[in-house]
Order: structure tokens, then sequence, then C-alpha cells
């Protein structure tokens, strides 16, 4: 039996007199890709903030490899190696791809006592993992803008894998993309796994969770409704979890299952 | 190997050659290399003869410039990094009042008196850029007030102390400081002299200063401009921080999500504008020997004016500090130029309306280029 990566068990979490989370566990194992399902206001967001450290639990513990976590800002997360790719916020348009990719962690070299940026080393590493993700840029220092939404979601993904995340976290990667981009994005999700990260995988897509997911967790009202392995569970019944059962099982009839 | 060989081969069919031209028109600098090439060409034509391109006319514009550029470099730091300061031009009447008042009124010496006036300079800078982090306000609103708060207590501080609102005497009293001559002095001046006897530059043919160079030296003010240039150009496009500050203004969330401490790197900045706002007011001071309750006004604008002439945007992000100098130069040599062609001086301001326009244009359309909007 394999060790989690990261633990969380019986996570609450109280703003003020409302609670978001009341008892929230998950784990995930190292290439596993874990998808959390929950319609919006699930609790879905503040969930994985817990987790990279932008909220402090109200309750619950963290377990990063079977060690306690501490960590009061999402520095620390990050430098634990627990890395968030966020829908819309991954990237900064006007910015090169290279100063995009090591944002944060610039590469330096000194000359006579001075800090320089390591323009050289910058490029050519973005330029190498980008091939390696499948994306041919015309230049490192191509601005992200140019790029296409998925394009912009591998870029990050690629940052956080080389910057050594043992847990990424992906927010909604597919809900703004079109069908090949979404499927450029599933890709990529399915070669880290083969490099042993563990993926937390935000969607309330079945369809995208059913993709590449190995295990399911759905969240319905701050609450875990239950983990299932892939194969033991049927998209519908996901998709039924999701929605809290009764609703949708009557939308369901009118639409024809298309949901 | 072979088939990372083979990986690099494959060109994406989807995209386009970039032609050199266009790869050029998205270098923040292009605008603005343009302007000073037309306008030191117009000036070429029109002025000519009138003394601007002699050694005392180029020192004249040169001045004028350098002061832009001081201020302008502090401006596009701030404005890449995502915010305004609009009491830049307070800031220059305040600190060239704290000196004056220091040093004259209350009797201590120039250089202290100039260190303490950076001090609270730059803590005045940290404390606007500390409330406009800490309220999530519009810099433009917190900038604002603090034109109007460093304007009224500037004028209240010398009516209230001396009665005046202009306090001279600081260039006999900042006879033989160590600080005062890094502000105010002049380099060079054996060259210039050299020069002047050798016959290759004039020289005064009369009265006292006869035999001496017109030009004696080249002012500090410039050697300032020239460093703050070469600094902010390496912070910005060399360092790490550069990359933050870019960071920062692009998305300052984004920024955040991957550990740039945002709010560090935009009060610096705000505290940097307010250094180089000391530097211009303690330069003035120490040229015009002293201190005017309504020194700077306007200042900030003419600062945002030049960092937008030189291609940065106005919603941050973007941007250069080589443009920001150019732009500043084009600013100055415009200024002086009209003066040396004779031209009526009300319409220098026409001209900066219609080139501040053209420039907003110009970069938003380059933003579209680079991000490859329509």
């Amino acid at each position: 039996m394999t060790q989690p990566i990261i633990e969380m068990h019986n996570i609450e979490k109280h703003f003020g007199a409302v609670i978001a989370l009341s008892g929230v566990s998950l784990d995930v194992l190292p290439g596993e890709c874990h998808c959390l399902l929950g319609d919006n206001g699930a609790g879905k967001s503040t969930f994985i903030k817990t987790m990279s450290g932008v909220h402090k639990p109200t309750a619950g513990e963290i377990l990063f490899e079977g060690k306690p976590l501490k960590s009061d800002n999402p520095r620390d997360a990050i430098t634990a190696g627990i890395a968030t790719v966020y829908q819309d916020l991954a990237m900064i348009p006007l910015m090169s791809v290279a100063r995009n990719f090591f944002m944060g962690n610039e590469p330096t070299k000194k000359i006579a006592g001075l800090s320089f940026f390591d323009h050289k080393y910058a490029n050519e590493v973005t330029m190498k993992e980008m091939k390696a993700m499948g994306i041919s840029l015309r230049s490192p220092e191509q601005a992200v803008g140019t790029l296409s939404g998925g394009e912009r979601q591998t870029v990050a993904i690629a940052r956080a894998v080389h910057f050594g995340a043992k847990i990424l976290i992906l927010d909604e990667p597919t809900s703004a993309l079109g069908v090949r981009q979404t499927a450029n994005v599933l890709a990529t999700v399915e070669r880290v796994r083969n490099q042993g990260i563990g993926i937390v995988f935000i969607t309330h897509n079945v369809r995208h969770a059913m993709a590449v997911g190995d295990r399911f967790t759905v969240l319905n009202r701050g609450q875990t409704l239950g983990t299932a392995k892939r194969g033991e569970i049927t998209p519908e019944e996901l998709q039924d979890l999701m929605a809290g059962g009764q609703e949708l099982a009557k939308l369901e009839g009118s639409l024809g299952g298309t949901v | 190997m072979s088939e990372s060989s083979k990986t690099q081969s494959v060109e994406d069919e989807r995209i386009k050659e970039m032609s050199s031209f266009r790869k050029a028109l998205i270098r923040p600098e292009l605008g603005s290399i343009c302007g000073v090439i037309l306008v030191f060409f117009f000036f070429f034509l029109t002025a000519s003869d009138s003394g601007m391109f002699s050694p005392a006319g180029i020192l004249n514009w040169s001045v004028v410039s350098s002061q832009f550029i001081i201020i302008a470099v502090g401006a596009c730091l701030l404005m890449i990094a995502g915010e305004f300061d609009l009491s830049v031009g307070s800031m220059i009447g305040f600190a060239g009042m704290s000196i004056a008042l220091l040093s004259i009124t209350m009797g201590w010496p120039v250089w202290l008196s100039i260190i303490i006036t950076f001090i609270l300079c730059i803590f005045i800078g940290a404390l606007s850029g500390w409330l406009v982090i800490k309220t999530g306000l519009p810099s433009f609103i917190v900038t604002l007030a603090f034109l109007f708060i460093l304007r009224g207590l500037t004028i209240f501080a010398a009516i209230t102390t001396t009665n005046k609102t202009i306090i001279g005497g600081i260039k006999e009293a900042a006879e033989g400081d160590w600080l005062a001559p890094i502000f105010g002095g002049k380099i060079l001046t054996g060259l210039f002299q050299w020069m002047g006897d050798a016959g290759w530059i004039e020289t005064f043919v009369r009265g006292t200063r006869k035999g001496q160079p017109v030009v004696e030296g080249i002012p500090m003010l410039i050697v300032w401009a020239i460093v703050l240039v070469i600094f902010g150009h390496w912070l910005l496009t060399k360092t790490k921080f550069g990359n933050w500050i870019f960071a920062a203004g692009g998305d300052a969330q984004a920024a955040r999500y991957v550990g740039v401490p945002v709010n560090r790197v935009k009060i610096l900045m705000f505290m940097f504008t307010a250094f180089c706002a000391c530097v211009f007011a303690t330069a003035q001071v120490m040229e015009f020997g002293s201190a005017g309750a309504d020194r700077g006004v306007l200042k900030e604008f003419e600062a945002i004016i030049s960092v937008v002439i030189g291609g940065a945007l106005l919603t941050g992000g973007y941007g250069s500090v080589l443009g920001a100098a150019l732009g500043a130069i084009i600013f100055g040599v415009v200024q002086q130029g009209l003066f040396f062609a004779g031209v009526e001086s009300s319409l220098f301001r026409v001209f900066l309306g219609v080139i501040l326009l053209l420039a907003v244009i110009l970069n938003t359309y380059i933003r579209r280029m680079i991000t490859g909007e329509k």
C-alpha cells in the first residue's frame, strides 16, 4: 500500500456564521488523478484553497507525506510541493512565456557581484519544457497572450511540474475551453500523472472527470458524499450525487441524458 | 536524441512567420525612438540657426529633459507595477521646502537637511503605497489626496514659520557642504575649461568671467538622470525584481498565486517614485538657491505623459524605462525647441495633448498586437 502524498482529514472551514466546509476528507496517491466534483457552491473552491494554503482550516488535519503540514500562506504550500493552477489566473498575458514560466522562481546569475535574471537559461528551459508538453513556441519571448486557453493551462501545468510539484491542483482547467483544447489539457494531465505526481482535478463536468480520473470524490453543501474508484461508479450516478439527486433525475428525462 | 531532433524540425503550420517590422513594433520603445528622431529632425530644420545646437543650447534642453527623465523613471516603474502617483509634483514642492526650512530656518547643516528630507519623502511614498494596498482603493484616488495634503502642508509650513512662500539663501548655506554638490554641482569642469582654452567651445569674451567657457561642465542633474535610467532599465529587464514589477502590474492576483510578493513590490515602487521626486527637488533647490511652495505643479502629469509616450500601458504590466527616458527627451526638446524657434509657447500644450493622444492610441494598438487580439 503506497502512502498518500497528502491526506486531508475532516476539514472544516467557517467564514463567520457561514459553514463552507463541514468535515471533508480526501487523500491523493502518487500518480493518481483524484477528481473533485461538485456543483457551484458545493465548497470545491474553499477546499482547494485550504489545501493550497490560501485559507487556514477551522478544524481538521492536513498530512503531507505522513507529516502534519504547516502552511500559513500559498508560498509555504508551494515550497512543500503543492502547486495550484487556477482557471483564468494562471498566466499574465502581456508577459513573455519565459517570464511567466519563471515568475516567482526567477533564475539568477551573478556578474560582478550584481544579481542578474538569467534570461538565456530561462529561455532554454522554457523551450525544452514546452516541447515536452507538445507545444511548439515561435520564441520563448512570445507573449502568453498569443497562446490559446488550453496552451496557457499547459504552460501553467508544465511550470508547476518543473518546479517540483508533488501535488498538482487543477481548478476547473477545462471549463472555459473548446473540445480540442480540452483534449490537449486532458492529455497533459495524463502525461503529468505518469511522472508520479498526484493530481487533484476539480470540475463539474462528469465526462472530463471520467476521461482522466482514478478516483472521484463528490462534494455537496460542504460535505463529502463519498469517494468512488474508477469502474465502481457510472457517470449517471456521479451526476446525480453532484446535483443532490432528486431534481436532476426529473430534468434528465426531458434532456435525454445529455447534461 | 533522434526523437528530440525530430520534434524540433516540426513547425506548427498555424504559426505565421512574424515579419521583423512587426517584431520591432511590439518593442515598447519604438514609438518614442521615432518621436525623438522626428523632433530632432524638425528642430534641425527650423531652429538650427537659433543657437539650439550650440553647447549652451544643448545644455539648456538637456537639463530640462533630465528633469523630466528623473521623475519619469520613477513614474515608469510604478506604472508598470500597476499604480499611479499623482502626488509627485506636490512631493517636489514639499521636499524643496523641507530642505529650505531645515537648513535656513532651523539652521541645520545642509547635508543633514537633505538626508532627513529624503527619509521623510520615502516614508510618505511608503505610506501612500501602504494605504493603496491596505484599502484596495485605486492609487489614483489615494495619491490625489496626497497631492492636496502635501501641497497644503508645504504652504502651511512655509507661511507659519517664515511668513513667506519662497525661502532663499540656500546656495550660501550649501557653501562647503559635502552632500549638496552631489545634487547641485557640475562635473568635468576641467575638461570644459580645457576645451574652452583650446578654442573648441565658446568662451565668454568680456565681463568678469572672460575666458571661462559658456558651458562650465555637466550639471549633476544630467548625471542623476543617466544613472537613474541605467538603474531603472537594469532593474526592470535584467533582474528578478524586474520580473516581479511586470507581474505585479500585469495581474497582481496571478502573481500572488505563484508567490510574488506583490505588496512589497508595489510599496517599494511608491518609495522609489518619492525618491526620484526628492532627487528632482534637491537638484532644483541647489540650482536655484531657493525653495518655493508652488514648485513642481503639474509635474506628476508631465512624468506620466513621458512614460506613456515611452510606450508604457496605463493599465500596467508593460513598458520600458528607456522608452520613458526618450519620452522625457521629446518633452524637454520640444518645450525648449519651441522657445528657440520663436514659436508662441502656449502651442507647447497643444502639442503635448496631441502627442499624448497619439501615444495612447498607438499603445493600445500595440497591446492588441502583443496579445494577439484583433
